[in-house]
């Protein structure tokens, strides 16, 4: 299974996600990038994360991510 | 508020949209994104093909050619049509209303209501609950709506929260009193104003005369540009309102219809972009085939007339000879979000024509 820093690192390659403990508000990600993301997602991990969860709180760093996903009910 | 009406029916739907098309690849350099990213959200968001109006031409131009195709093919008698209504948020002038200016053009009967009415993105299911109310009249036995925009002249080419979805077009709908007593539509309605300023164009109106100072490019956070006479969208609060609002209204007026999900063939709403409806499909629980997400890839988001065209494109020949149970849902400018649970069958028309 892609990894999550391995899907941010396809949608941002020039992008340093470990550096950062806020993607959204250090530009690394914006909302476009974000519909990007929980499309790759959903595809990597079988899951359809809900419309009402897309927002930049969810998507701040890896932790958040991770988060979401266990939501979800993935097993990380 | 829920709404109910008894013994009406729709007899037609024919869209009309520019045959002048624009594609997103050839538009992707005005908007900074990366040929990577432009690939992805072509794929994710649909951006694609849109249908944008040349020159000058205005929802007035579109609705009269729409209206003489039908009327010089014998699809619709001039002297039937009780009341025009136009669902607009492009009007031509502020005064007098564009349904009168088209009704001058036609040279229609005097003895008729004409009626404009300013809504955008749930425009079809207003301009359908004001002709619904309309056919309760004695007097009135047919209702012409008229859903239209060109507001792709009102977007910034250089911002890329609207600009790669935005398209024009207008739609003739043709409504009737039902002979069958048992024919019930149900619908709903809310709206909030409180978020008004969600999608915009902030002037050109009373409140902010368009000047020199208003048609002047301005950089937001984002890397767009775009003026005050521009149309504006925060894209993320119209997201957010649409997936927190939209479901739940949709499980209401199942329940007010006393309907199950599974005994609807299809889900026509308006067409945002791919992704957002996807999402509404997985959350409400629908397949992808009950809800078609192709009308932005393939002619882009006319606001209001999103929902026709989205009838007739998927399914409006399998219309002119069935009956099917329709779940339709508008939401967006206003803001203001309605669904109407209907059953079109046999119409007399149902296609898409170039103007």
């Amino acid at each position: 299974m892609t990894s999550i820093l391995a899907i941010l690192n396809n949608i941002r390659p020039e992008a340093n996600f470990l550096s950062s403990d806020n993607f959204i508000e250090d530009g690394l990600l914006d909302s476009f990038d974000m519909v990007t993301l929980v499309t790759e997602l959903d595809k990597a991990y079988s899951v359809s994360i809900d419309g009402i969860d897309i927002i930049p709180e969810n998507f701040r760093n890896i932790d958040s991510i991770k988060t979401l996903l266990l939501k979800k009910g993935v097993s990380l | 508020m829920n709404l109910k009406f008894k013994g009406k029916k729709i007899t037609g739907i024919l869209t009309v949209v520019p045959a002048n098309e624009v594609s997103f690849d050839d538009e992707m350099e005005n908007y900074n994104f990366s040929a990577a990213k432009s690939l992805k959200l072509k794929l994710t968001m649909g951006y694609n093909k849109r249908r944008v109006v040349k020159n000058e031409d205005c929802v007035s131009d579109l609705c009269s050619y729409g209206l003489n195709y039908l009327l010089d093919n014998g699809l619709l008698n001039k002297d039937e049509i009780d009341a025009l209504i136009l669902v607009t948020q492009s009007p031509d002038y502020f005064m007098p209303s564009t349904s009168n200016v088209i009704h001058g053009k036609l040279n229609l009967k005097k003895d008729i209501i004409c009626m404009d009415i300013n809504q955008g993105c749930a425009g079809y299911l207003v301009g359908l609950i004001q002709s619904f109310l309309l056919l309760d009249q004695e007097s009135i036995n047919k209702v012409v709506l008229m859903n239209g925009d060109v507001l792709s002249r009102k977007v910034s080419s250089k911002d890329r929260n609207s600009n790669p979805l935005i398209g024009d077009g207008i739609s003739i709908t043709i409504l009737e009193k039902d002979k069958n007593p048992d024919s019930v539509i149900y619908a709903n309605i809310k709206t909030d104003g409180v978020f008004a300023d969600a999608l915009i164009i902030p002037a050109g109106g009373f409140r902010l005369p368009s000047s020199a100072e208003t048609g002047r490019l301005e950089e937001d956070v984002s890397g767009n540009f775009r003026s005050k006479d521009n149309l504006v969208m925060r894209g993320d609060a119209v997201f957010n309102f649409v997936q927190t609002q939209v479901p739940p209204m949709i499980d209401s007026l199942l329940e007010y219809a006393n309907v199950s999900i599974g005994s609807i063939d299809y889900f026509m709403f308006h067409q945002p972009n791919k992704f957002m409806l996807q999402k509404l499909a997985d959350k409400i629980g629908v397949g992808y085939e009950k809800m078609p997400n192709n009308i932005v890839e393939n002619f882009g988001n006319s606001s209001g007339v999103s929902i026709p065209t989205c009838i007739c494109y998927n399914i409006g020949e399998n219309l002119l000879n069935n009956h099917y149970k329709i779940c339709l849902a508008g939401f967006g400018v206003g803001l203001t979000w309605s669904s109407m649970l209907i059953d079109i069958a046999d119409l007399d028309f149902c296609k898409i024509i170039d103007y």
